[in-house]
């Protein structure tokens, strides 16, 4: 692989409190040095960052991909394509497909997969119980022997209180994170939206803030129990972001990340019966985004997480009672993140790229989120002045399941590195 | 001519006043066509219209029907049994396949909160909304209001009480916007966990004990209490409720005036109502039925009036 240059960009790395116009020099995959007038190796390619933004590659750690077995909504490939086109270099896969990842030859597949897609490099998140059932615990060594990062049986909660422990317990010797999905279920069940005024008005059943707060205020108590690390998944009330503030407060291991549209949309998107502000945990209140914004000004909330959840176009073509919960978000993340959080004046850029890629790399002992020396180079390049207009049609995901159609972003990725390759480029257009 | 109503009747939260008096007053005349020995007028002669029921129902869909027929429709029935929706058919392509029979209007009673509007969105035809779920029942909320206009003459100002599973009712949320835009004031009496979280914010009179609404109130609309909400766990059981929330005799005795008491139906006497009440002499019950199919025709004759292909033809001619 020739060695690479990128020139005169806007370099910003939080791993490094750097932000300043600066060249970088790539050489074998890796990061070799930043900084003015390092000069070009010989045979280097050079690519041009002037008026560009240079950041370490995004890095979600909360993604659906549906394969194996709903190949039709989403492959590994198609996502980890989709991924690198929102500026994603590495995205964690979720084990709720068909079956569910909960055994090492599957965390192998997805592995393989991810590999083969050339793409945003894909991460298996194992389950945490044997087919996601919440009866008995999936061999935490042999998922991470095979390349699992994380345990998670998202999509659904993990609801007896002493698997949950065990899993915390359990976890501590692979040191990875058990992420759950906060959901009491049976102030949960039936819910198709958030519980208030505008169910209210709907007629719809609601959801109530409490179904996540209570599972969010067990899961900090068993994380004070164990002294495992719990990472709290898709935050959505104000409830949840006070009672991780003061778990955070007692030094345990609590973690929490939140998603795009729950910083941007509430409940009221729901009013048209929108299949696609369908989503579980559900838009929440004015009050709910505004405390949202907060824990990821000051940290409360770790990172960003798209919960990306694709569904075949039909399967939203529904009543809302029966359309399915989810919406896709990697294409939409950072431009929703620059024009929501940073020009909405929460958030500094450098701030959000520790959000989006420094903090979820860390949290789940990734590669990337610094461009130090040393480093790999998996980063984007992004205009972040660039106004677009979200097309679902020209998404690379395979769905196009999303609230934000038509909607006004800001910034745009116009090339995005994986190991110093190109994985994605923008095409140009006016 | 322009449409009065716009496409569909979907609901009465988005109609304004000057719209629901217009059916109302659409109405008056329409009553007298059911004391006719021959009740046919040829008002929508020509007209095909679908009944689609996907929830069981007696009194909406019979009085649909008359409403129609008496109107001239053609009309159609399908329920869910029996059709291709028993076959796993989803409402898209029902919606399509009858817009493809060159339909002019779907009346649609539907288990879920928001179909009508999503069925409307898709087809042509003017749609009627029967009953969506947990979200309206328009013309339940029509025959209402036009039942307390003609006891009580006006609207404006009235307080009118509705009683008992305001969580799960679509007859709560028609009435609440209906009454409200003319002017009533509307309580709400249950236990709280039947009414919604954000029942607060919709500028009514929560009323915890049924003897405090009957002290406030010139109307109750009683509604029916479903067995189901027993064994979901939000009741203890239909004989306390009788006991805490039934609308007895006795507690209408205590009232300050005599209180007129409506009940969308079918009825569970002995549960939310007591039968002397049901049949005594304040209850407006069997009006309801009758004004329900003129308040029907009413809302048939101007959506039929106001197709928008229609209208563009007639500007031209005898508008």
């Amino acid at each position: 692989m020739k060695p690479l240059v990128i020139r005169g960009g806007r370099l910003i790395d939080p791993s490094t409190s750097h932000d300043a116009v600066a060249d970088l020099v790539i050489i074998n995959g890796k990061v070799d040095g930043i900084g003015r007038n390092l000069g070009t190796p010989d045979g280097a390619q050079v690519i041009e960052a002037k008026g560009l933004v240079v950041t370490p590659g995004l890095i979600d750690v909360h993604v659906h991909l549906r394969e194996p077995g709903q190949e039709d909504r989403e492959t590994i490939a198609t996502g980890a394509m989709a991924a690198a086109a929102g500026g994603f270099t590495g995205i964690c896969a979720m084990p709720n497909t068909d079956p569910p990842i909960d055994n090492q030859a599957s965390v192998g597949f997805v592995v393989k997969q991810g590999e083969t897609a050339r793409a945003a490099r894909v991460y298996p998140i194992g389950a945490i119980t044997l087919g996601q059932q919440g009866d008995q615990l999936a061999e935490f060594g042999e998922l991470v022997g095979a390349g699992a990062v994380a345990v998670s049986d998202d999509g659904l909660p993990v609801t007896s209180g002493h698997m949950m422990r065990t899993a915390l317990e359990y976890a501590q010797t692979f040191g990875i994170p058990v992420a759950d999905h906060c959901e009491e279920p049976t102030l949960a069940r039936g819910g198709v939206m958030h519980e208030g005024l505008v169910s209210a008005r709907l007629g719809l059943k609601g959801i109530p803030a409490a179904a996540e707060e209570i599972m969010v205020a067990r899961d900090i108590i068993l994380a004070g129990l164990t002294r495992g690390h719990v990472h709290l998944c898709h935050m959505s009330t104000r409830g949840s972001v006070e009672l991780i503030r003061r778990a955070k407060d007692t030094g345990w291991a609590v973690t929490a990340e939140a998603c795009p549209h729950h910083f941007t949309l509430t409940h009221e998107a729901c009013a048209g019966y929108d299949t696609n502000a369908k989503m579980n945990p559900p838009l929440r209140e004015a009050a709910d985004v505004e405390a949202i914004r907060g824990g990821l000004k000051d940290g409360t909330i770790d990172c960003i997480a798209t919960d990306h959840a694709p569904h075949h176009y039909d399967a939203k073509e529904r009543e809302f009672d029966d359309a399915p919960f989810g919406i896709v978000g990697l294409e939409t993340a950072l431009g929703l993140g620059i024009a929501e959080l940073v020009q909405g004046g929460v958030l500094t850029l450098p701030e959000l790229i520790l959000r989006m890629s420094t903090m979820p790399a860390k949290l789940f002992h990734l590669p990337g989120g610094s461009l130090a020396k040393g480093q790999v180079a998996d980063m984007v390049m992004f205009d972040p002045a660039a106004r677009w207009r979200v097309e679902p049609a020209r998404f690379l995901s395979k769905s196009r399941n999303t609230p934000f159609g038509g909607r006004e972003l800001v910034g745009r990725v116009v090339r995005t590195l994986v190991g110093g390759r190109t994985v994605f480029k923008a095409t140009p257009t006016a | 001519m322009t449409a009065p109503l716009g496409k569909d009747l979907l609901g009465l939260e988005h109609l304004s006043a000057e719209q629901i008096l217009r059916i109302l007053d659409t109405a008056e005349p329409f009553k007298e066509v059911s004391e006719r020995a021959i009740k046919k007028t040829p008002a929508l002669r020509g007209k095909t219209i679908v009944n689609l029921f996907f929830e069981a129902s007696t009194r909406t869909r019979i009085s649909f029907e008359f409403a129609e027929k008496r109107l001239s429709a053609d009309t159609v029935n399908i329920a869910s049994q029996g059709s291709a929706v028993q076959k796993g058919e989803n409402l898209v392509d029902t919606a399509r396949n009858l817009e493809a029979m060159r339909i002019d209007m779907v009346v649609m009673r539907h288990q879920s909160s928001g179909a009508a509007k999503f069925l409307a969105d898709r087809i042509q035809s003017n749609v009627i909304n029967a009953g969506d779920g947990k979200h309206e029942h328009p013309t339940q909320g029509l025959l209402d209001l036009l039942t307390l206009r003609d006891k009580f003459g006006k609207l404006d100002g009235l307080k009118v009480c509705i009683c008992g599973d305001i969580l799960h009712s679509r007859v709560f949320r028609s009435n609440l916007w209906g009454l409200q835009k003319l002017g009533a004031q509307v309580g709400v009496c249950g236990p709280r966990s039947l009414l919604p979280v954000g029942i607060d914010e919709l500028g009514v009179t929560v009323f915890r004990r049924i003897e405090d609404a009957i002290q406030w109130a010139d109307a109750l609309n009683i509604l029916r209490l479903q067995l189901e909400r027993m064994n979901a766990g939000f009741i203890p059981s239909l004989r306390e409720y009788y006991r805490v929330f039934g609308v007895t005799e006795e507690r209408l005795a205590q009232a300050p005036k005599d209180l007129v008491i409506l009940h969308p139906g079918p009825m569970n006497r002995g549960v939310e109502i007591d039968s002397r009440v049901a049949d005594g002499p304040h209850s407006v019950i069997l009006p309801q039925v009758t004004n329900g199919v003129a308040v029907r025709m009413a809302v048939l004759y101007l959506l039929a009036g106001g197709r928008p292909d229609l209208a563009e033809a007639a500007k031209g001619g005898d508008a």
